[in-house]
């Protein structure tokens, strides 16, 4: 399998990261020589195979229902990139 | 005091007890020596002035039942520390400042540890080399213009040029035990679930694992014991009872049996690393241990299967740096616009390769052929290991394929970069303790390690095999401070 | 069900067009801290004041779920009849949005907490059968605020990692009176078990609405469209009307439907095309590896099965049986929780049947004046019950019961104590109304007259004068029996 441009760019409209042509171009020779070496897993027969989505074998740990985390807004907004004391702040949306 | 360099931690810890040496003195002589080694790049944030106050403080009021009394310590920067910036070697974290403290480095810091600066590493811990740190490359202590590894290339560097008594790293498919190898240290990347990955920026989170990188075993066992514990914030965390690895260790190999796996020898695998191997077979042999062969007969499988699933991890987990509640912004002209540009110009071309590959193994119409069927594959690696520990207690194998490298010698082939991992990242996808140890030189004189396989939370018998090996290897590294 | 339901239909040039929607309704779990986090979940609280570093996804931090929330999605699967999945799985739904600070809302994607189930509806035609596809949990997001910055959206993360319950119906909706009987029993039935409070106007309770036409008496489904987030029983209809008519227009026209997403927009009363969300979604699900899956034993379901209220539809069902209420009352008694315990705390120690009356007579209407819910009604159910009393033993009648019941509107008095306050006593005895009705006639002996040779209908003018007399008070069968005695 190949991965051509278009899927590059629209992989990284997925991922949202812009690429130019030029950056384009180059990831779609790097993934191309990556997946060429993935590739390798067609010739193994999984069929029998269980997915493993972790390695622990334990129960999932509960929490109880209780309010501990107070009113910590300044620390929240304290590494924004806007100035803004009560919200984030983005580029105005239109829905 | 010159010789406060040459101590151990388990040495210092002891010489601290004694009052042999003061925090503050152990502490200035670390940091006298991080001043005069820049050109090693480990360093990302220095935190010698609150450092220095720490000591005092230390020494004012000693408290010696701790186990790391009034230790400096640097660790990676991946670990998220109160107060101090926290960058994970990436632009768009280049000035975050967490408000809180990672799990590890609160246990380090509640041991009496004292926090030096944080140590440089690949962008997220993505890398082999320590070559895509948005910071710069380190330089390896072992010979100049040398790679140190990756993705704790920094912390690995720092330790080996004596920058810090110890270190912690963290370890996704063999970031702490590459460069552990590359440069002549002790690396231990603990079971899936023994230290707590609360507090740490992840990479791919159902491989990560943080680790300690001491001088040898025994600092090894010792800042083990102080970094493993149950955290009921980490949903992961095993809550098991916790031996003091430590106290506990000692050089019990005698009958111990020992897997040698043949799939690890690969083709063109160096004979100085095929050497090395026979070396400690012998010696485990010598020593009274029982020497097994055994299979391990999906390890061919096992990197690419790492690299669709830590990618498609890491490319979810990736996701909450768009430039909205910390870090870098760029900005646009529009919402999707601004994501765009803050994550474009933010992460660095390594990672945004491997979020792309993870956004292409989830997408739709390819996750059966990619994410699934690695995880199928994942379960017979697994099963490969469980197979094999019903016969022996331990598995042998070299720690890399080959010593370290020059920089920018890997960088236009990831592949022939990700396949330095070869031998590492099995042991992650199974969740499995494994360490390494230095064992030998290469004819350049690079240092070279060997990787002992635990089963699951196993560490003890582990740090006890390592153990005994290191005495008969009498392991010295060969440095002359070319960077100072 | 053999009835036949659907009545909706729209007509077009001689083709009938039937109405199939499926809901997707997001109930937010009542409980105190969210999801995932410790933080607080309370409606109305300044903005980003209820946000933990894990719920504004800060570097490191990780899930951990609450215990609670996992009781009630297990609760509220149990009272929907469904099947509880011993193991389910939480996966990552990945895309990028403001007020998602992770980057992916973490949900139950191929194996939800709740399995199939059912929700029986009580239409006029009778009862209807609406299949459950699946339960699970999810994160809520945060809200992006448009209308105060005018240049900027502001994000407040208050609601992020709130707890929902994603309750998905099968197509089996074919109109707009469905989806309100259905909302309305869903809701119901959550506020039965505490499980979600129901409460529209706070955002506890939306629906993303899938709608899509076919000729009657076709097989195949048409192409749906999903109407995102709706937070009104009414707008739902709305949108369902307008949505349906614009699905028939297009295929009159014989233009083609495209499968997409739209918003209602209330102010134009419209459907449309949700711009933002135009580019292909591709939410690259896949299972969240900070969590483990989640397993529910046997004896934990056997725990939550042993506190199971009784639900509404068992509920009515005892009222018909045992108080042989009709099919009617019982629903309206029954449908809301606070309106059954209401009844049922009013016939502890009072007669049914009035005590029915009463409720959804004088009650219903004073509560509907006054724009309350029956938890602040401003009559308690104690003292109501001792008015229907008072009426029962016949210390007062019905009508001057009404005016007591005026009175307790206003203050929350004993009626035993107005009864006696005001002197509104029932006059019962026998010798007393003689000596009116005795007044009564000797004052019109001309009416007595007419009366006595055959004018009948002046009996009810000596009925109302000697209840005039009485001020109200007599006894209305007494005057009636004594008057008939003495005109004989």
């Amino acid at each position: 399998m190949t991965i051509d441009l278009k899927t590059v760019k629209k992989i990284s409209k997925l991922a949202r990261i812009s690429v130019d042509d030029e950056k384009a171009k180059k990831l779609e020779n790097d993934l191309n020589s990556i997946f060429e070496f993935i590739e390798k897993l067609n010739q193994l027969d999984t069929s029998k195979s269980e997915p493993l989505t972790s390695v622990v074998d334990a129960n999932l740990q509960l929490r109880k229902d209780e309010v501990k985390s107070q009113n910590i807004r300044d620390q929240i907004l304290k590494n924004s990139p806007d100035e803004n004391k009560d919200f984030f702040v983005v580029p105005k949306v239109v829905e | 005091m010159s010789n406060i360099l040459d101590f151990t931690l388990v040495d210092l810890v002891e010489r601290i007890k004694k009052k042999d040496l003061s925090s503050k003195e152990i502490t200035k002589t670390y940091i006298e020596r991080s001043e005069k080694s820049k050109k090693l790049n480990t360093y990302i944030t220095e935190d010698f002035e609150s450092a220095l106050k720490k000591a005092d403080n230390f020494d004012s009021k000693p408290d010696f039942n701790k186990k790391l009394p009034g230790i400096p310590i640097a660790v990676k920067d991946l670990f998220c520390t109160k107060n101090v910036r926290t960058t994970a070697g990436s632009k768009i974290l280049e000035n975050f400042i967490p408000t809180y403290e990672s799990t590890v480095t609160n246990n380090i810091w509640n041991e009496g540890g004292i926090l030096l600066g944080k140590l440089n590493c690949d962008e997220f811990a993505m890398g082999s080399s320590n070559e895509t740190s948005f910071f710069g490359n380190v330089q390896s202590p072992v010979g100049e213009k040398l790679v140190p590894g990756g993705s704790s290339g920094g912390s690995a560097s720092a330790l080996a040029a004596k920058l810090t008594p110890s270190t912690i790293g963290t370890d996704t498919g063999g970031s702490i035990r590459q460069p552990a190898s590359f440069t002549g240290i002790v690396g231990l990347k603990p079971t899936y679930g023994s230290c707590s990955r609360y507090g740490i920026v992840a990479f791919a989170s159902s491989l990560d694992q943080a680790g300690p990188m001491t001088r040898d075993v025994k600092d090894c066992a010792l800042l083990f014991s102080v970094i493993s514990s149950y955290d009921n914030k980490d949903s992961t965390s095993i809550n098991f009872k916790r031996d003091d690895y430590f106290k506990k260790l000692n050089k019990s190999i005698k009958g111990k049996k020992i897997g040698i796996p043949k799939e690890y020898r690969v083709d063109g695998m160096p004979k100085e690393i095929e050497d090395l191997w026979q070396k400690g077979i012998n010696i485990a042999k010598d020593a009274g241990a029982e020497i097994l062969d055994v299979s391990l007969p999906n390890t061919n499988y096992a990197l690419p299967t790492y690299y669709i699933v830590a990618p498609a991890e890491a490319s979810s987990n990736l996701a909450r740096y768009d430039g909205v509640k910390y870090g870098f912004r760029s900005e646009g002209e529009n919402l999707i616009d601004m994501y765009e540009k803050t994550r474009s110009e933010g992460f660095g071309n390594e990672v945004k390769r491997r979020i792309m590959i993870g956004t292409y193994v989830l997408s739709s119409g390819y996750y059966d052929a990619y994410y699934l069927k690695a995880q199928k594959v994942r379960r017979l690696i697994k099963n490969d290991f469980d197979e094999v520990y019903k016969k022996v207690d331990a598995i042998l194998t070299p720690s890399t394929p080959s010593s370290a490298f020059k920089i920018g010698e890997k960088t236009n082939d990831p592949v022939s970069m990700y396949l330095n991992d070869i031998f590492t990242v099995p042991i992650n996808l199974a969740g499995l303790p494994a360490i390494s140890i230095p064992a030998g030189h290469d004819q350049k004189g690079y240092p070279l390690g060997l990787q002992i396989i635990g089963k699951a939370f196993d560490e003890q018998n582990i740090l006890n095999i390592a153990y005994s090996l290191e005495q008969e290897i009498k392991f010295k590294n060969k440095m002359n401070d070319w960077w100072i | 069900m053999s009835k036949k339901h659907s009545d909706y239909i729209i007509k077009r040039n001689q083709n009938n067009y039937e109405v199939i929607i499926g809901l997707e309704v997001h109930a937010q779990v009542s409980s105190e801290s969210k999801l995932f986090s410790s933080s607080a979940t309370k409606f109305g609280a300044e903005p980003n004041t209820q946000v933990s570093l894990v719920d504004a996804a800060f570097p490191g931090m990780l899930p951990v779920i609450n215990e609670f929330c996992i009781k009630q999605a297990v609760k509220t699967g149990l009272g929907l009849k469904a099947k509880i999945n011993k193991r389910s799985i939480f996966d990552r739904k990945n895309y990028f949005y403001a007020d998602l600070p992770q980057g992916y809302q973490i949900s139950q994607y191929k194996d939800p907490i709740v399995g199939e189930g059912s929700v029986i509806l009580d239409l006029p035609s009778g009862e209807k059968i609406i299949g459950i596809e699946r339960l699970h949990l999810e994160q809520d997001a945060g809200k992006s605020i448009h209308d105060i910055d005018p240049q900027n959206t502001l994000v407040d993360l208050n609601r992020s990692g709130v707890a929902l319950m994603e309750i998905v119906s099968k197509p089996d909706l074919r109109s707009p009176d469905e989806v309100n009987a259905y909302i309305k029993k869903l809701r119901s039935i959550m506020r039965y078990l505490g499980t979600c409070d129901g409460n529209m106007q706070e955002g506890s309770l939306r629906a993303d609405v899938n709608v899509s036409v076919r000729k009657k008496g076709e097989e195949k489904l048409g192409t749906r469209c999903e109407i995102k987030n709706v937070n009104s029983i009414k707008f739902m209809q709305m949108a369902i009307e307008y949505e349906a008519n614009r699905q028939v227009d297009l295929i009159e026209e014989g233009a083609s439907i495209d499968q997409e997403t739209r918003l209602f927009d209330t102010k134009k009363n419209e459907t449309r095309s949700m711009r933002s969300k135009e580019d292909a979604h591709d939410y690259r699900y896949f299972p969240d590896p900070d969590l483990l899956p989640l397993m529910i034993s046997d004896d934990l379901i056997n725990d939550i099965k042993k506190n199971i209220p009784e639900l509404p539809d068992e509920k009515k069902k005892r009222f018909i049986d045992k108080f042989n209420l009709s099919a009617y009352e019982a629903n309206i008694l029954v449908s809301d929780i606070e309106t059954s315990k209401y009844f049922e705390e009013v016939i502890k120690n009072s007669d049914v049947k009035l005590s029915t009356n009463w409720i959804t007579g004088e009650l219903f209407a004073l509560l509907n004046d006054k724009n309350l819910e029956i938890s602040k009604s401003p009559i308690s159910a104690k003292n109501l019950s001792k008015l229907i009393n008072l009426i029962k033993d016949g210390t007062i009648s019905g009508k001057i019961a009404k005016s007591v019941f005026e009175i307790m509107a206003e203050k929350d008095l004993n009626p035993i104590e107005i009864v006696e306050k005001k002197g509104l006593k029932q006059l019962s005895d026998p010798k007393e109304i003689e000596l009116l009705i005795d007044k009564v006639i000797n004052d019109n002996p001309d009416k007595v007259n007419e009366y006595k040779s055959g004018k009948d209908k002046l009996f009810g003018f000596f009925v109302g004068q000697a209840m005039k007399a009485s001020s109200g008070k007599a006894n209305p069968q007494l005057i009636n029996d004594i008057l008939k005695k003495k005109l004989k």
